[in-house]
């Protein structure tokens, strides 16, 4: 083992024993998590219902959409670390400048295993839930549909890679971003509000009014959920899948370019203002 | 009729057993140890009214399990305790509205508010009458000194002003028993002193009954006449400041100056020892000699006499061992350890 | 001092402390403003793209969404102390400060806080319900305000109990409270939509085990002047708001026996 990637293994292993160590906070995570699916699904099938002209998603895709919303809701970068802001808040953040290793990238590693850990966790047995379990119990109108076809499983797998690190590359803005504005209260809200819309979660983005299609089709945030959901369901056809996986690879680069370089700015100010 | 009568209280908590690694924690989620832990197995004594208790003993002893049990806000597992003919824990309500409580540790004053309006507040939530208000304001500030302090809000005191708050609040509502908790932790030596003086003042003056903790042994000494040591849920000792020390090891020192090291060098414990074995040990340090000794063998005055026969000393005076030695021997007899 | 008093003395002092934070308040305030007008729009959205709901027009929608968003800000805004017992007070142990005063743990945690940040729920839910009331033209009469009073007041004790009986569990647990969230913020979401739109157990556990259709749908169903779908009588739509004070009354029981294990465990 390197000795560059071990603080991160440490740091990886010691989220994942943190999360276990919380087993109701688990079980509460996976029921609450359910109950907004079921939800969500209900007032989706609702209005569907009554609806004859053809829409831009059938209502399997839209179930699909849902329950992965669910099962991956943490890796959505609505939120920022805790630990990382006491951190910053209490000084200790300044320990990391004093170690041998480039700031970003150990920083990146330490944001991608806090979005990463809970839904490994939470994700898999949601998915289990929703896609194996509901059938057996008689609702699987309800059911989370296999992946469309292989093209669109293998293209799910790339565009989630790919979501999980346009997550963290935001919320290491977001993280980065403390280093001026200790409290971080208000970017949690400000980034709640901002990923969860844009990225689909509340109201799948091809349900908007079709004026605002060009728009939300260019921003970053349908990278985190919309670009994979739809690959998985098929309602981005496989001929398209290449090109949103570059659209979302684009914006990855661009957000990690540009907390590069505001992190530079911070790290001056830390060591100029001492933290 | 004592003011506190606590016969065979016992309090056992179960806790959840952590196990260690990756693998412990997977497994700890779908099943847990659980232990039992006895904090308190039986404990028996009686508090007069106006008595100024020391209780003292390692973290995790039982000491703030016997306080929270005192105070009402803890049941015991098993036995009884009456305090002012209530049972703390039954009557919670009527028991707390004549006690006090301090805890060095936490503030019962609200942070943001300046200090008057904290008291104003409890006056409120006590229900305490204008007029008897008035008094017990005007003369705990006149004793703590607290009139500089009263526009300040809260989380602008230092340690020491806002323990002197805390307990000008403590009492506001004329409690007849006070529970101390580490009043003097983290303090500095003025502040410690002037809470000490407070204390014994209050205990004389007003015989308010006082139970004390703490871990500084000088608050003890400073303060109370009787002490009792907790370890491992029981009471070890039950017994005045001078029988704890007599219990463990009966012990004098006699620190003697010479005028210079040389002389300083000629006594030595071999020439000393002549009468019996009561000299335990024989410390030089430059100019100064320290000898610990059992005055039950050998008579203080036996031992300046052989000191005076060896040379002339330039001064000497007699000390007792510091009661954190005394206390931490007693934990080792005890095979004490913090938990 | 009276308990009323009392608490009215303790409001005032929350008051004046958050006054001191304004920036912070600002914030937060802003941040809820945020979460309510993301919730009408995600709304507006799907009746731009559908048309309508199983018969129920978006004013009608609106009006159910802003009843709940104001109510359960209300009820937000008293219960602070509840919502944030399980890291103010028993992860820290202060709870034993409130236990070692001769009144009623209650009366101090609502005395806790009067969060006015949650008036950034609040204001936009009224708003909401006003502009609801306007667009669907409907008569303001007596009958219809104090109706709709009366299920907001329930609504007000139905949310505050649920605040009581999440802290509760921070008597067993302080791990997360997640769970609640289930009933707070997804019975906002819930009720922001008619109940008949939700599957059969679904309805019966939000009316029945957890009144949140006492306090909202059928109330509201009343004060549009509009049949019930699901076939209740008028009566029962009024009568119904009186099971959030019941609830209540059950939550704090719970509470009691929740202070009586903190009690016996000192955890």
């Amino acid at each position: 083992m390197s000795p560059d990637i071990r603080p991160l293994v440490a740091v990886v292993s010691a989220r994942y024993r943190t999360l276990l160590q919380y087993r109701a906070a688990a079980f509460a995570g996976f029921a609450t998590q359910l109950f907004w699916g079921s939800i969500r699904l209900m007032i989706l099938a609702a209005f569907f219902a009554a609806t004859t002209e053809p829409q831009p998603m059938d209502l399997p895709q839209i179930v699909a959409y849902v329950w992965l919303g669910q099962a991956l809701l943490g890796m959505l970068p609505w939120n920022v670390d805790a630990d990382f802001r006491e951190q910053v808040r209490d000084g200790t953040v300044a320990y990391d400048l004093l170690r041998p290793l480039d700031l970003y990238s150990y920083w990146f590693g330490r944001t991608l295993a806090f979005r990463v850990a809970a839904p490994t966790l939470r994700g898999i047995p949601m998915v289990l839930f929703s896609m194996v379990l509901l059938p057996l119990v008689g609702l699987g109108d309800w059911a989370l549909i296999p992946p469309a076809h292989a093209v669109a499983f293998a293209g799910f797998v790339a565009s989630l890679v790919l979501a999980a690190m346009l997550a963290t590359a935001i919320t290491l803005l977001a993280h980065i971003s403390l280093l001026w504005t200790i409290s971080g209260v208000g970017m949690d809200r400000v980034l709640t509000g901002l990923v969860t819309v844009f990225s689909g979660l509340t109201v799948p983005l091809p349900l908007f009014p079709d004026w605002l299609q060009p728009f939300l089709n260019w921003q970053p945030f349908r990278g985190l959920a919309d670009v994979p959901y739809r690959i998985y369901s098929g309602n981005i056809p496989s001929a398209e899948i290449a090109g949103e996986l570059v659209f979302v690879f684009v914006w990855t680069i661009a957000l990690v370019l540009l907390g590069r370089l505001i992190l530079l700015r911070g790290v001056r100010r830390m060591v100029v203002q001492g933290g | 009729m004592p003011q506190i009568e606590v016969r065979g209280l016992a309090k056992t908590f179960r806790v959840a057993e952590r196990l260690p690694g990756l693998a412990g924690a997977f497994r700890g989620l779908f099943h847990r140890r659980m232990r039992d832990v006895h904090a308190l197995g039986g404990v028996d004594f009686d508090i007069e009214r106006g008595e100024l208790v020391g209780y003292i003993g390692p973290n995790g002893a039982g000491k703030s399990t016997t306080i929270k049990i005192l105070a009402g806000i803890l049941n015991p597992t098993a036995g009884t305790c009456r305090v002012d003919g209530l049972t703390p824990w039954r009557d919670r309500r009527r028991h707390v509205a004549h006690i006090g409580v301090v805890f060095g540790q936490r503030t019962q004053l609200w942070w943001d508010l300046p200090v008057i309006e904290s008291f104003d507040l409890l006056r409120d939530i006590y229900r305490i009458p204008a007029a008897a208000y008035r008094d017990n304001r005007d003369r705990l500030i006149a004793l703590m000194d607290l009139e500089p302090l009263l526009d300040v809000p809260v989380r602008q005191l230092s340690l020491g002003q806002r323990m002197r708050s805390d307990l000008a609040a403590a009492l506001l509502h004329g409690p007849s028993l006070l529970f101390l908790d580490e009043p003097t932790i983290g303090l500095d030596a003025v502040s410690k002193l002037a809470i000490r003086d407070f204390v014994r003042e209050l205990n004389r003056e007003a015989q308010v009954t006082v139970l004390l903790t703490t871990h500084d042994m000088d608050d003890i000494e400073a303060l109370c006449e009787r002490v009792m040591v907790i370890g491992n849920g029981r009471i070890l000792v039950d017994t005045s400041v001078d029988g704890l020390r007599r219990r463990v090891r009966n012990e004098r020192i006699l620190v003697v100056d010479y005028d210079s090291a040389g002389e300083a060098a000629t006594v030595d414990a071999p020439a000393l020892v002549a009468e019996g074995e009561g000299v335990r040990s024989v410390e030089r340090d430059a100019s100064r000699v320290r000898i610990a000794f059992d005055p039950d063998r050998l008579p203080a005055a036996t031992l300046i006499g052989q000191l005076l026969a060896l040379g002339t000393p330039h001064d000497l005076f007699i000390e007792h061992p510091p009661i954190e030695q005394t206390v931490a021997e007693l934990y080792a007899e005890h095979d004490m350890r913090e938990r | 001092m009276s308990s009323a008093a009392l608490l009215l003395r303790y409001l005032a002092i929350s008051l004046r402390g958050q006054l001191q934070y304004r920036a912070s308040f600002l914030m937060a305030a802003s941040g809820n403003l945020l979460n309510c007008v993301i919730e009408i729009a995600g709304i507006w959205v799907l009746f731009d793209r559908f048309g309508d709901l199983s018969g129920w027009s978006f004013a009608e929608v609106a009006f159910f969404c802003g009843t709940v968003n104001a109510t359960f800000a209300m009820g937000e805004l008293l219960a602070t102390g509840f919502d944030q017992f399980g890291t103010l007070y028993v992860k820290t142990g202060d709870f034993d400060r409130l236990l070692l005063r001769p009144r009623s743990t209650v009366l101090q945690l609502a005395g806790h806080e009067l969060s006015l940040r949650r008036l950034g729920r609040l204001l936009p839910g009224i708003v909401i319900v006003v502009a609801a009331w306007a667009a669907l033209d409907l008569p303001l009469d007596a009958d219809r305000v104090g109706l709709l009073a009366l299920a907001m007041a329930g609504g007000v004790a139905f949310f505050f109990a649920l605040m009581v009986l999440q802290a509760t569990m921070c008597f067993w647990t302080t791990e997360s409270l997640e769970l609640m969230n289930i009933l707070t913020y997804g019975g906002v979401e819930t009720a922001s939509y008619p109940l008949p739109i939700y599957h059969r157990l679904f309805r019966r556990f939000f009316t029945f085990v957890v009144p949140l259709a006492c306090i909202g749908y059928f109330p509201i169903v009343a004060v549009l002047g509009v049949d019930d779908p699901l076939g209740t009588s008028r009566l029962f739509q009024v009568a119904a708001p009186l099971a959030g004070f019941a609830f209540l009354g059950v939550a704090i029981g719970v509470w009691q026996l929740g202070v009586r294990r903190y009690t016996s465990t000192g955890s």
